[in-house]
C-alpha cells in the first residue's frame, strides 16, 4: 500500500521575469516503513520533491498524496497539522534551537503538539535519546556538542512526535563521512525500530547503500531507480 | 497554552541580555510613574489638606453673587436669617456632614495709633470655626491651650505681615476701623491674642475676631454671615455631598451657590498641572514600553526566523506561532512590571518612613507618600496592555512566514 503519491508533478519558482523548473512531471510511488534515498547533484530537485511531501510546500502543477491527504488542498493551518501529525524533519543545518538543551530541543515539538503531562514527554524524550546514543549528552547546549552529535539530535526530535515519515534534506552534507554513515546508519536503525518510512536526499554517493530504494534525480525528472535487497 | 507559556518564558531567561536590558528600561519606566504618581499624589492631598483644613473647608456656601465680587469682600450679600436656618436645618440632617463654620468677612483698617494698614477680617464663631478648619489652630503662634475657644470677644489674631509691618506684639491694642455695608465707618480696640503664620490668603493678611466683635463694629442687629464653611467626614464624599447640597439649593430656589475647594482656591490649577504631569509620565511610559518592546520583539524575530522555520516545519500552526511571540512579550512586560512595582513600591515605603519635608510658600509640607494604588494598577494594566499591542506586529509577522522560506533562510 502507497503511503506517498507524487503524481506528474511540476514545481515552477517565479523570480521577477525569470522562471526556474525545480520539477519537472516528476511522478513516483512511496510505500509504508521504506528506507528511501534522492540522490542528484545540487538543483536536481531533490530538496523541492522533499518540500513538497512534507507539506512545507505546494505543486505548480501535479498533486501529492501523502498518506491519503492531497496537501494542495491544505491550507496554512491544515498543512501545519498534517506537518504535525505525520511528518518528521531533519535538516542539513541541524537547526537546533541554540538556547536549548538538548533534551529541551527533543521536547519541544512535544510541547508544541501533545498535550500530555511532561512525565509523558520525559521518558520517550530518554528513550529516543537513548536509541541515538545522546542521553549522556542531554544537558548540553548545541554549541556544546559536535555536528554528528547534532544530527542524531535532529534524529531523535524528528521521532519524538512518532510520525510516519521522517524526510531528511541533505542530513549529513555538514557532516565528515564517517560521521555520515553513522547518522545514515541511526537513522536506518530507527526506521527499522519504529516502523517509520525514512526519506533522505543527498548527492554524496557513498552513503545511499544503507538505501532500499534509490531514486536518482536530475533536472527535475527521475532518471533512475535502483532497489537494493537484504536491507 | 501552558506549554506556550513555559516555552516563552524560557526563551526570555534563555536569551538574558537582551531580556535583563529591556527589562530594565521598563522597570524604570514603571518606577518613574509609581514613583513620581506616589510623591505627586502625596503632595498633593498634602497641599489640599492644609487649604482645607487651615482656611477654606472642604466646601463653602454663599449667598448667590458673593463670589463673584469676592474680592471686594461684599457685605450686602450675605444670608439671612431665614435662609441660614433653612440651609442649617438641612447640614445637620447630613451625616457626611462632620462640622460647618459660620463667617462674616469684610475688609478693614488696622492701626497701632502711629500706623495704619488694611486687614482681611474673618469673625468666627471659634468653636465652630475650630471644628471646620481643626489645623487653623497650628497657625496661631502661641500655646493654644482650649483650641475651642481660640479667640475671644475683644481680641483679634493679627498675620504675620502685619505684626512685623505695624511693630506690633501680643497684648498690645490696636484699633479696628471697618465700613458696614450702608456705608458708616465704626471702629472699636482689640488686644492682640496671637500672631499668625501666613494662612493661604491673598497678601497673608488675614486676621481672626469673634463674631460678636465684628457684629458690634459692623453695626448688625444680628450677626449677618456671608460664608458657611463646611467640612466632611469623608474628603472623597467631596462631590457626593457637594451635588446633594447643590440639589436641595436648586429644588428650594435658594439664592444660593455652593463651591468645592477646588473653585476656590488657585491651587487647584497646581492641582489640574500635577494630574497633567502624572499623565504625561505615563504618556512617557508607554511610549517606553512601545518601543522597547516592539523593537526587541521585531530583533527577536529577525534573530530567530531559522527557529521560526524549524518550529513551523515541526507542525506548529501559525496560531501558537502569533501566541508564542505575543506572550514573550506580555511576560517581558509582566516581569519587567513586577520588578519595577516591587522596587517603586520599596521606595516608596522607604521614603514615607523618612518624611520628607520642604517648605511650600509659606507651608511646610511633610512628603508621606502612600501607595498609589489607583496608580500601580493603571501602571500595570498599562504596560501589559502595551506590551501586546507592541508585540502583535512582530508576532504577526513570524506567524505568516512560510515556513520553506524560514528554513531556507538559515
Amino acid at each position: 500500500m502507497s503511503l506517498i503519491q507524487v503524481k506528474n508533478v511540476s514545481k515552477i519558482y517565479q523570480t521577477g521575469e525569470v522562471s526556474v523548473t525545480a520539477l519537472n512531471g516528476l511522478s513516483v510511488t512511496i510505500g509504508q516503513t521504506a528506507f528511501i534515498s534522492f540522490v542528484g547533484p545540487s538543483g536536481s530537485g531533490k530538496s523541492t520533491l522533499l518540500n513538497l511531501i512534507g507539506s512545507l510546500d505546494k505543486p505548480t502543477k501535479g498533486r501529492v498524496i501523502v498518506n491519503d491527504v492531497d496537501i494542495a488542498t491544505l491550507n496554512r493551518t491544515q498543512s501545519a497539522a498534517f506537518r504535525g501529525s505525520t511528518i518528521g524533519f531533519i535538516f542539513q543545518n541541524f537547526n537546533m534551537i541554540p538556547v536549548l538543551t538538548v533534551y529541551e530541543n527533543v521536547e519541544y515539538p512535544l510541547l508544541m503538539l501533545k498535550h500530555n503531562a511532561l512525565d509523558d514527554h520525559r521518558e520517550r524524550i530518554f528513550t529516543l535519546l537513548d536509541k541515538v546514543g545522546m542521553l549522556d549528552q542531554k544537558d548540553k547546549y548545541p554549541n556544546q556538542i559536535s555536528g554528528g552529535q547534532k544530527q542524531r539530535v535532529a534524529v531523535a526530535r524528528a521521532l519524538v512526535t512518532n510520525p510516519k515519515i521522517v524526510l531528511a534534506d541533505e542530513p549529513t552534507a555538514n557532516l565528515d563521512h564517517k560521521t555520515a554513515f553513522k547518522v545514515i546508519s541511526i537513522m536506518h536503525e530507527m526506521q527499522k525500530e519504529f516502523g517509520t518510512t525514512f526519506i533522505f536526499s543527498t548527492h554524496d554517493t557513498k552513503i545511499v547503500d544503507e538505501a532500499e530504494i534509490i531514486y536518482t534525480l536530475e533536472d527535475g525528472a527521475i532518471v533512475n531507480q535502483e532497489i537494493k535487497v537484504n536491507k | 497554552m501552558k506549554n506556550l507559556i513555559k516555552i516563552a518564558v524560557r526563551n526570555l531567561f534563555r536569551y538574558k541580555r537582551r531580556t535583563l536590558l529591556t527589562s530594565s528600561l521598563i522597570a524604570f519606566g514603571v518606577i518613574l510613574v509609581i514613583v513620581f504618581g506616589g510623591l505627586a499624589i502625596s503632595f498633593k492631598s498634602q497641599m489640599i489638606g492644609i487649604i482645607t483644613n487651615t482656611s477654606l473647608g472642604d466646601m463653602q456656601i454663599h449667598k448667590k453673587g458673593y463670589v463673584e465680587s469676592i474680592d471686594n469682600l461684599p457685605l450686602n450679600i450675605s444670608l439671612t436669617v431665614q435662609e441660614l436656618t433653612s440651609i442649617e436645618q438641612k447640614m445637620k440632617k447630613m451625616p457626611e456632614i462632620e462640622a460647618y463654620s459660620l463667617r462674616i468677612k469684610f475688609g478693614a483698617m488696622i492701626s497701632n495709633y502711629a500706623n495704619t494698614s488694611n486687614i482681611r477680617l474673618n469673625a468666627v464663631y471659634p468653636e465652630m470655626e475650630s471644628k471646620t478648619v481643626p489645623d487653623l489652630i497650628k497657625r496661631i503662634k502661641r500655646n493654644v491651650s482650649d483650641p475651642v475657644h481660640f479667640i475671644k470677644p475683644g481680641e483679634i489674631l493679627v498675620p504675620e505681615t502685619l505684626m512685623k509691618g505695624l511693630s506690633l506684639k501680643v497684648g498690645d491694642e490696636v484699633v479696628i476701623v471697618a465700613t458696614n455695608k450702608d456705608g458708616s465707618v465704626n471702629a472699636i480696640t482689640l488686644n492682640i491674642a496671637a500672631m499668625m503664620e501666613n494662612v493661604f490668603g491673598p497678601s497673608g493678611k488675614d486676621g481672626y475676631i469673634h463674631v460678636d466683635d465684628a457684629t458690634m463694629l459692623l453695626r448688625m442687629e444680628n450677626p449677618e454671615f456671608v460664608e458657611i464653611a463646611i467640612r466632611l467626614k469623608n474628603f472623597n464624599q467631596l462631590d457626593n455631598v457637594y451635588k446633594q447640597i447643590n440639589g436641595y439649593v436648586s429644588s428650594s430656589n435658594m439664592p444660593y451657590e455652593v463651591h468645592t475647594w477646588e473653585q476656590l482656591s488657585p491651587f487647584a490649577s497646581i492641582a489640574r498641572i500635577v494630574d497633567l504631569l502624572i499623565l504625561v509620565v505615563k504618556i512617557i511610559l508607554i511610549s517606553i514600553v512601545l518601543v522597547s518592546i516592539l523593537n526587541i520583539m521585531t530583533m527577536s524575530v529577525y534573530e530567530r526566523i531559522g527557529e521560526i522555520g524549524t518550529i513551523a516545519a515541526i507542525g506548529t500552526p501559525p496560531s501558537k506561532i502569533l501566541s508564542l511571540f505575543i506572550i514573550e512579550g506580555f511576560a517581558m512586560g509582566l516581569l519587567s512590571t513586577a520588578v519595577g512595582v516591587i522596587l517603586s513600591v520599596g521606595s516608596l515605603l522607604l521614603m514615607s518612613l523618612t518624611n520628607l519635608n520642604f517648605k511650600f510658600g509659606q507651608m511646610n509640607v511633610t512628603l508621606n507618600p502612600s501607595i498609589p494604588t489607583g496608580e500601580v494598577i493603571t501602571t500595570v494594566l498599562i504596560v501589559l496592555f502595551i506590551s501586546i499591542l507592541a508585540s502583535f506586529q512582530p508576532a504577526y509577522k513570524a506567524s505568516n512566514m512560510e515556513p520553506v522560506d524560514a528554513l531556507g533562510h538559515t
